[in-house]
């Protein structure tokens, strides 16, 4: 059924799309080892988008009173706007994917209480002093997208997910660490135990103070480590719209090898069950895997339909958008292939070293050459294949691509990081690491 | 019916220990440049609304844009409240008010028409592109404006009417796979003149990212800094500000006897505050999102602990008086405790006295951002530049600076006495964000500060 605000702007502009979503939330907190706030958070509006005169007009609103005030709008914004390097595309045919699991209606606010409450009590049982936060949270969404060239597609999603979030505190030392998954599926008790797992080992791991090394030393990266570190320098590389503005360092270096062969990375918005998988773009363009990097080697940025125009080549299905602006390409499901280092090995062969898990203030500095520099909130230092204890006061910096250049191991397993990336750990060199205390 | 009636008749037999509604209309004007040309102009409208009830504790939050059936609305958040229950609501008292707050706007950046902002950024966008060497160029500039109806099961009924304006101006430069960019940050209250008359930081913004390029890269160690007052006042957000937000402390013992009243944080110069009383900012205002009124809180008077922010429920907790602290970035958001305008107060040292003795160290200024995890804390520079023997010399590539608070508070030596504001900011805690806030500082200096590589 046609829309009745996309019937009066293709009426009146020819060219037109709205973007519709209304959503449904529902987060259950624990705050300081107690239950503290259950919320319900709805959400709808539309955004409407034409081309008129061969310019892009764009205007939103959550108010369904002011729904025809959109009409006018983007006509007189329209005369301001960019030029349109895009047609609205046709309907096409889409890939088969999950993105709803009915069971998350059946899911009760009193479960999400009873669910936190167990792992609460877990993480109690193993550290009495902790304070714990807990998060467990189901939402639905619809999204539709309709065009005056034909797309008229609409698609329902659900979302779970789980966080566990400890804080320790002795003297003036504090520890936080933090696990969580997201799926479309609800996920059940084996899921929430790997999560809680992954706090209870950071917190093992955590026991003692170490020094940071010094020098080159090689460090590895922890899945969580991975996102945290490389994953964002690395892909504001990818992005179209860095491509077209000329700010991407991989102009010009597509098909060339620039890292360690063992490299692979993909945006897979057709992976299934993902937070973030989905079968077509928020523009109506069907999504399909997007190799970034292909065994070492520069593959493609992902595009939108407007900055695909501006290159000159064909969107690849990765249009994001929120309500409040015009679409922008963006990765969906991130997924960077194993090797073949077990984790135990790659730990093993460290004579000294830093395992990176988590980062303070990443993406502050300037990450469009792909540098990288942060503070080391969770990071341990390792001597002759152990861990010895935790690392504070310590900073790394570095370049992703030199970085991955320099790749010692690639672990033998992707692990789920909250739920849209999956990766390997990464054992590398090319990393400087500064630290305070006897002054470096 | 006005959202007066509507909201008074929506906490009818509520049946909460405590409930407040608003219900919010907002307009908005973005415009976006990449590149050559303005890639991104919107207009967004939003209307909607939310409930917040407590019973014994437990907090139920309900947000929604149709606003047609509040009493549902008010139900439901009733009942969430009542499913987390708890040991007993805590609030403190605040008399109650009623009262409509007239908008003060200089200058109203929203009723400015649109050709003028597009022309005024289309030709900064050019000023940019005049240097050369520059590869692309990121602006944004926007206004909003945000009207909220507040009320609660107190008697309270607020109206008021939030005007900001932003814009942050970016140049970037290229050498082969080498991106360096360089650009500054403002903000105001809806007062347009604030982006008026930018030409000379505009092209020396550019300047500088093309001088970037052949900056050396510092190596990461411990060394002396001195902060311009822009990055000193990010420096007392993110390394102070953040732990006297109360909520950290109100029910977690083991920081709260780190956090005691009188404890000693550095010198006898050190006096932090904080205050949305302080007027003309962008962290200003009358009432908090609980109907509080806004006061200034001293948070550090002489090294030592004097005060800390409070909503309601965390100033019940500790047995502190409330201080309007309490800010929800948007209806869709519960109030939680935020900073306002966070201030270091001046002292009596010139920058020439700052500089004095330092045989070599990092003059760092502007901001690129800032992150903070309990007494750990991290902010980026958005220009760095060495200094030897007492003089700020060449530019060399920006830094972040890390530490913790109990350590940096100690190396704070000296504060200068040229008290200077950074408006162009907002703050994110717990997926709010950007919420507006000022912060400021005079020069300061801090001793055996760890800085990153770059």
């Amino acid at each position: 059924m046609t829309d009745d605000l996309l019937a009066k702007a293709k009426q009146r502009y020819g060219d037109a799309e709205i973007y519709r979503v209304s959503s449904e939330s529902h987060p259950v907190s624990f705050e300081n080892n107690r239950l503290k706030e259950v919320m319900r958070r709805d959400q709808a509006g539309v955004a409407l988008r034409v081309i008129s005169d061969g310019k892009i007009g764009f205007s939103s609103t959550t108010d369904p009173q002011r729904e025809d005030e959109l009409i006018d709008r983007v006509g007189t914004l329209s005369s301001f706007g960019s030029e349109a390097k895009f047609e609205f595309p046709e309907q096409a045919a889409i890939p088969q994917v999950e993105t709803y699991d009915p069971a998350i209606e059946a899911i009760t606010n009193e479960q999400l209480i009873e669910k936190g409450r167990r792992l609460m009590a877990a993480v109690l049982d193993a550290w009495p002093e902790a304070l714990c936060d807990i998060r467990f949270g189901r939402s639905t969404a619809e999204e539709t997208v309709q065009n005056s060239a034909g797309v008229e597609r609409a698609t329902r999603s659900s979302s779970y997910y789980a966080a566990i979030g400890v804080q320790l505190i002795r003297g003036t030392d504090m520890l936080n660490v933090w696990a969580s998954h997201s799926s479309h599926a609800v996920f059940g008790q084996e899921t929430e135990d790997r999560v809680l797992g992954e706090v209870l080992t950071a917190l093992d791991n955590s026991k003692e103070i170490a020094d940071a090394p010094k020098g080159d030393v090689p460090v590895l990266f922890t899945p969580q480590g991975v996102v945290a570190t490389l994953l964002d320098p690395l892909l504001s590389g990818f992005s179209g719209t860095n491509f077209v503005t000329g700010a991407s360092p991989i102009i010009g270096r597509e098909g060339e090898k620039a890292v360690d062969s063992r490299i692979t990375v993909a945006d897979n918005p057709l992976a299934d069950g993902a937070s973030g998988s989905r079968p077509m773009d928020d523009e109506g363009v069907p999504c399909r895997r997007v190799g970034l990097i292909e065994n070492g080697v520069i593959g493609e940025p992902v595009f939108d339909l407007q900055t695909a125009g501006q290159a000159g080549r064909s969107s690849t299905g990765s249009a994001q958008r929120g309500l409040a602006s015009t679409p922008r390409p963006g990765v969906s499901v991130v997924d960077i292939s194993p090797g073949d280092a077990p984790y135990a090995r790659m730990l093993a062969d460290m004579d000294d070293g830093l395992i990176v898990e988590g980062l303070l203030g990443a993406g502050q500095g300037n990450e469009l050459g792909g540098d990288f520099r942060a503070n080391v909130s969770l990071g341990y230092r390792v001597k002759n294949g152990e861990i010895v204890g935790r690392v504070k006061d310590t900073m790394i910096s570095g370049n992703v691509y030199t970085v991955l250049d320099n790749v010692e191991e690639v672990g033998d397993s992707a692990d789920w990081v909250y739920g849209s990336v999956r990766t390997p750990a990464l054992r590398c060199r090319g990393v400087e690491v500064a630290s305070g205390g006897e002054g470096s | 019916m006005t959202y007066q009636d509507q909201i008074e008749d929506a906490l009818q037999g509520h049946g909460a220990d405590y409930c407040e509604v608003r219900i919010e209309e907002s307009d908005s004007t973005r415009l976006t440049y990449r590149g050559k040309q303005l890639e991104d102009i919107a207009q967004t409208s939003g209307r909607g609304g939310s409930v917040r009830a407590v019973v014994n504790g437990g907090w139920g939050f309900a947000s929604f844009n149709a606003l047609d059936d509040l009493k549902s609305k008010v139900a439901e958040a009733v009942e969430q409240a009542r499913l987390v229950g708890g040991e007993g609501t805590q609030l403190a008292e605040v008399e109650p008010v009623v009262d409509v707050v007239p908008p003060v706007i200089v200058n109203d950046a929203a009723a400015m028409p649109l050709d003028e902002k597009v022309r005024l950024m289309d030709h900064y966008n050019d000023l940019v592109w005049s240097v050369d060497g520059i590869q692309s160029s990121d602006i944004i500039y926007g206004d909003n404006r945000r009207k909220v109806a507040f009320g609660n099961s107190d008697g309270t009924y607020v109206d008021q009417e939030f005007n900001h304006v932003i814009s942050r101006i970016s140049a970037q430069a290229r050498d082969g796979g080498d991106v360096q960019q360089a650009g500054f940050s403002l903000g105001s209250l809806g007062d347009y003149s604030l982006v008026t008359d930018l030409d000379e930081k505009v092209i020396d913004a550019a300047k500088r990212a093309v001088g970037l390029l052949s900056a050396e890269a510092l190596t990461g160690g411990e060394r002396t800094v001195i902060l311009d007052p822009v990055l000193a006042g990010v420096f007392v957000h993110e390394a102070f500000g953040h732990l006297s937000e109360a909520d950290n402390v109100s029910e977690n013992d083991k920081l709260r006897d780190l956090m005691y009243m009188g404890r000693k944080f550095g010198g006898k110069h050190l006096n932090f505050t904080d205050g949305a009383a302080i007027p003309g900012l962008r962290g200003s205002y009358k009432y908090d999102d609980e109907g509080t009124p806004a006061v200034r809180t001293p948070l550090v008077r002489d090294g030592e602990l004097v005060g800390r922010l409070h909503s309601r429920e965390t100033a019940a907790m500790l047995g502190e008086q409330p201080t309007g602290n309490a800010r929800a970035i948007s209806f869709n958001f519960p109030p939680i405790v935020r900073m306002t305008n966070t201030i270091i107060e001046p002292g009596e040292a010139t920058l020439d006295d700052l500089l004095e003795g330092v045989d070599e160290g990092v003059y760092v200024a502007n901001w690129y951002g800032g992150m903070t995890q309990h007494e750990m804390f991290t902010f980026s520079s958005g220009e760095a530049y060495m200094i030897r023997n007492g003089k700020i010399e060449e530019p060399v590539r920006p830094v972040m600076l890390t530490g913790n608070l109990f350590n940096t508070l100690e190396n704070l030596d000296a504060v200068g006495n040229d008290l200077d504001m950074n408006q162009g900011g907002g703050c994110g805690k717990g997926g709010q964000m950007p919420l507006p806030v000022s912060n400021g500082s005079p020069h300061i200096r801090i001793r055996k500060c760890l800085i990153s590589g770059a």
